[in-house]
């Protein structure tokens, strides 16, 4: 009995607190089925947050009657021949009820939503009024969704009519799956309101297309966005200059390389580290632009006008590059860790949830797109460039140093490779092949949306990153990839230079 | 004349090799089963260094999808070489290869049909390639995609076969690929006989291919194609079917690069997606370009020397063959325009 006891945990004695309104209620659970009742009921209003284990181990018949008027909880099953309060059905509402509204009156919100989640998995008609009541209270507003269900899933297990129909059309007003399982139920149960259940689901199911729409448009400008932040540079660098580079990928993976370097440079330095990735960006623009600019005077421009010995040239350039951060960072992928700042996602109206680093992302491409334009339309630089591009040679006789202006466009466009490289550090693995999956659906970019055109190039990311994310879903991600390509190539057929082809004299190279 | 007598040496020497393998090996002749099995391997990669030169070189279409054609033609004989296993697999289905018993198929897919005689098999090895450069082909010369544009897309349209190829539901192993062949014609693989028996076969083909592409080069035919490459709107303006020429070769060019893969899969034991990665198609580029281009021997030659600094590199430093191999590609556009050959020939000229 000695070794019972202290097995047992013995919750208060009376005497102690019995000034406390908490503890003066406790004698009446181990009274009567009726005074047990009306004790249930007044500790559940109450809300006192020591009830709430006291009361689930009334419940679960593991709570024992203790010397004098206590009572004790016993943490695991009581063993046989312990003297366990016993309840009846009546107590065991009243148990529901109280139960119910202290757990949704904690001030824990995870705590009321696991009661919420509780009480929408055995729904009673019984809980309606504190369904209603914690409604009222609740300003959180995932919780106040679950309520919202929990509260619909409970109408319909009521027994009249008028307070299902009242439930149906709630639920006809949410957007889960799961009121959607519920209707579908209730349904079988009570064929009598078939009509209105089906108009419910009906509603359902056409916010949930609307959502589904919603959130693969996202996808698909997510998508587009990197696309277009990888293909931007090739737009200057191939559409521009005419130059075929294809190390443009190991710009973009020497980007979030750079964005690494700097995370981890910062690491020590604890005001500065949640501003990395803000750091990083001018990092990564000065070290492709750097290298892009050598690698122009150093070889490239050995090799103008012949553009397939370019590629190769290129092409070699990208392999030494790829192999040399091979060497020294390792073959393993490296791990960028987004500021809290752009974790977690967000949730727009009607459930539609994104994540927060995509959103980033794509604000960021439209912002280095604007960049790109003013810098080509309003600067003195880029008016140059396109004095160059449109014809070198007068371009050189009014004092334009061609030469440079050609470097400077080269490395302008491998600086725009590393700040793409710089957004995908954030979603994608950063390894030293990091770039040779994004640089052929770049290149498809750059031909799809028109060779030389900044707008084509948007549009063709755009609308390829929305068509691959369209055809996912139905084809899987490798046959999206693979009929984008074929329409690609059939398009090629119907408009050779792509969407935005070039008119006049600037179209005959 | 002299240059057709060095040719025939090297051919001579090459077709020793296997002889030499057979002598005991105290003796000084003596020739390594790994000399025998890494030279038929660069056999098969010369004579798709040859289609490449005849497309690349002759008719300026570089493709960077030629290791597609190379990996199809495997594919078709790895086929074949799949169906010859038969009960003797793991699982021991008679009819389905072990990957399909384990992908739980219950019958052969339909394109399967056909793969147990090894004539329609080498024949798919030449069609397959010979069809998809055939679409691909006419919907961009047609279109007169040219130049880099053609490139991007050869190498797209290999990137994407090898995804597809990495599937498993497309029947074709998946990830694995094909490999623990049993026999070819009866013929039981990695024997020393099989294996010289291939070599031979892979050594003739070469030989054979050189020769069409040299006779075909050096009729009107081959003359127009150099032409095309080196002003194609001119010869267009001239009435010449710019499209019909180049299709042909660019066909011609896919099949006889699906015989190398054909050749080279029984030699090698396996065929898997990776065959279709860009890297191979352009690292078949950067054989004829270092040995050549425009010139068939000195595709070959491209292909046997790159091919031996990989091996000889790789065996003591495989980190660096891929830097290497980069500054290949950076220094013959730069200081070998003409490759090896050229190099050779301006010696000799001198």
């Amino acid at each position: 009995m000695l070794r019972l006891l202290m097995l047992l945990f013995l919750l208060m004695a009376p005497q102690a607190h019995a000034q406390d309104a908490f503890s003066e209620l406790l004698p009446g659970l181990t009274g009567g089925f009726a005074q047990q009742a009306e004790t249930v009921e007044r500790l559940g209003a109450l809300g006192d947050p020591r009830a709430l284990p006291l009361l689930r181990a009334l419940g679960d018949t593991r709570l024992l009657r203790g010397p004098d008027g206590t009572v004790i909880v016993s943490p695991g099953q009581p063993p046989p021949g312990s003297d366990v309060i016993r309840i009846n059905n009546r107590v065991r509402g009243a148990l529901r009820g109280a139960l119910g509204r202290l757990q949704l009156g904690s001030p824990d919100p995870e705590e009321r939503l696991r009661a919420a989640e509780a009480i929408l998995r055995n729904r009673s008609a019984d809980d309606i009024p504190i369904l209603e009541a914690a409604l009222g209270r609740e300003t959180d507003a995932r919780i106040r969704d679950r309520l919202a269900l929990a509260l619909g899933g409970a109408r319909l297990a009521a027994a009249d009519p008028a307070s299902k129909r009242i439930g149906i059309l709630a639920l006809g007003r949410s957007t889960s799956p799961e009121a959607r399982a519920l209707l579908l139920q209730e349904r079988i149960a009570t064929p009598d309101l078939a009509t209105d259940i089906d108009t419910a689901i009906a509603s359902i199911d056409q916010r949930l297309a609307l959502r589904r729409a919603a959130e693969t448009a996202f996808q698909g400008l997510s998508l587009g966005s990197v696309l277009m932040l990888a293909a931007l540079g090739l737009a200057v660098t191939f559409g521009v200059m005419g130059i075929i580079n294809m190390a443009h990928g190991e710009f973009v993976m020497l980007g979030a390389y750079t964005t690494f370097v700097v995370q981890e440079l910062c690491r020590d330095i604890p005001w500065l580290s949640p501003w990395s990735l803000p750091l990083a960006v001018p990092a990564a623009f000065m070290v492709t632009a750097l290298i892009g600019a050598a690698m122009e005077r150093g070889l490239i421009r050995f090799l103008y006008g012949r553009p397939l010995e370019t590629l190769l040239l290129t092409f070699g350039v990208g392999m030494v590059l790829q192999q040399v951060v091979r060497l020294t960072f390792g073959a393993q992928n490296r791990e960028v860790i987004s500021p809290p700042w752009m974790q977690g996602t967000l949730v727009l109206p009607g459930e539609i949830t994104i994540t927060q680093n995509r959103a980033w992302i794509i604000l960021f491409a439209l912002f280095v797109l604007l960049a790109t334009l003013a810098a080509i339309r309003l600067t003195r630089f880029g008016l140059e460039m396109r004095a160059v591009v449109q014809n070198r040679r007068i371009a050189a006789t009014m004092g334009i140093r061609t030469g440079r202006v050609d470097a400077m466009t080269f490395a302008f466009g491998s600086g725009i490779a590393g700040l793409a490289g710089v957004a995908l550090s954030q979603i994608d693995n950063v390894s030293p092949n990091l770039g040779t999956g994004y640089i052929i659906d770049s290149f498809m970019v750059v031909v799809f949306g028109g060779v030389g055109s900044l707008m084509g190039t948007l549009i063709g990311a755009f609308s390829l990153g929305i068509f691959n994310k369209l055809l996912e879903p139905y084809a899987g991600v490798v046959l999206a990839k693979v009929a984008v390509l074929v329409a690609i190539m059939i398009f090629i057929q119907r408009r050779p230079k792509g969407l935005f082809a070039l008119k006049g004299r600037a179209a005959d190279q | 004349m002299t240059r057709r007598l060095v040719l025939l040496a090297c051919v001579v020497l090459l077709a020793l090799i296997p002889i030499l393998n057979l002598l005991p090996d105290a003796s000084p002749f003596h020739v390594s089963d790994f000399i025998v099995s890494i030279c038929g391997k660069w056999i098969c990669y010369a004579i798709l260094a040859l289609a490449l030169d005849l497309a690349w070189g002759y008719a300026g279409i570089l493709s960077l999808g030629h290791g597609a054609f190379f990996a199809l033609g495997g594919y078709a004989i790895g086929m074949h070489l799949m169906r010859l296993i038969g009960p003797r697999g793991v699982y021991g289905h008679p009819i389905l290869p072990d990957f399909m018993v384990f992908l739980g198929y219950t019958e052969l897919p339909w394109y399967w049909l056909g793969f147990d005689w090894f004539i329609f098999a080498f024949a798919m090895a030449l069609v397959v390639p010979g069809l998809l450069a055939l679409v691909v082909g006419y919907l961009a010369f047609r279109s007169r995609i040219t130049g880099v544009y053609l490139s991007i897309i050869t190498q797209a349209l290999t990137y994407a076969l090898m995804l597809a190829f990495f599937r498993n539901d497309m029947g074709f192993g998946g990830n694995n690929g094909f490999t623990d062949f049993k026999e070819l014609l009866g013929m039981p693989l990695n024997t020393p006989a099989t294996r010289s028996v291939l070599f031979y076969a892979s050594l003739v083909v070469l030989v054979l291919a050189y020769l069409m592409c040299a006779a075909l080069t050096r009729t009107k035919f081959g003359r127009v194609l150099t032409a095309i490459r080196d002003a194609e709107s001119r010869v267009r303006f001239l009435g010449y079917d710019v499209t019909q020429h180049k299709l042909f070769v660019f066909v011609l060019s896919a099949m006889l690069a699906g015989v190398a893969g054909a050749l080279y899969v029984p030699q090698v034991g396996i065929i898997n997606p990776g065959e279709f990665s860009p890297g191979n198609s352009i690292e078949a580029v950067v054989w004829v370009a270092f040995g050549g281009r425009g010139t068939l021997v000195g595709a070959i030659l491209g292909a046997f020397s790159v091919n031996a600094i990989k091996t000889w590199l790789t065996s003591f430093a495989p980190d660096l063959w891929l830097i290497v191999l980069g500054c290949l590609f950076i220094a013959v556009p730069l200081l070998l325009p003409r490759g090896l050959i050229g190099l050779l020939r301006r010696g000799g000229g001198k």
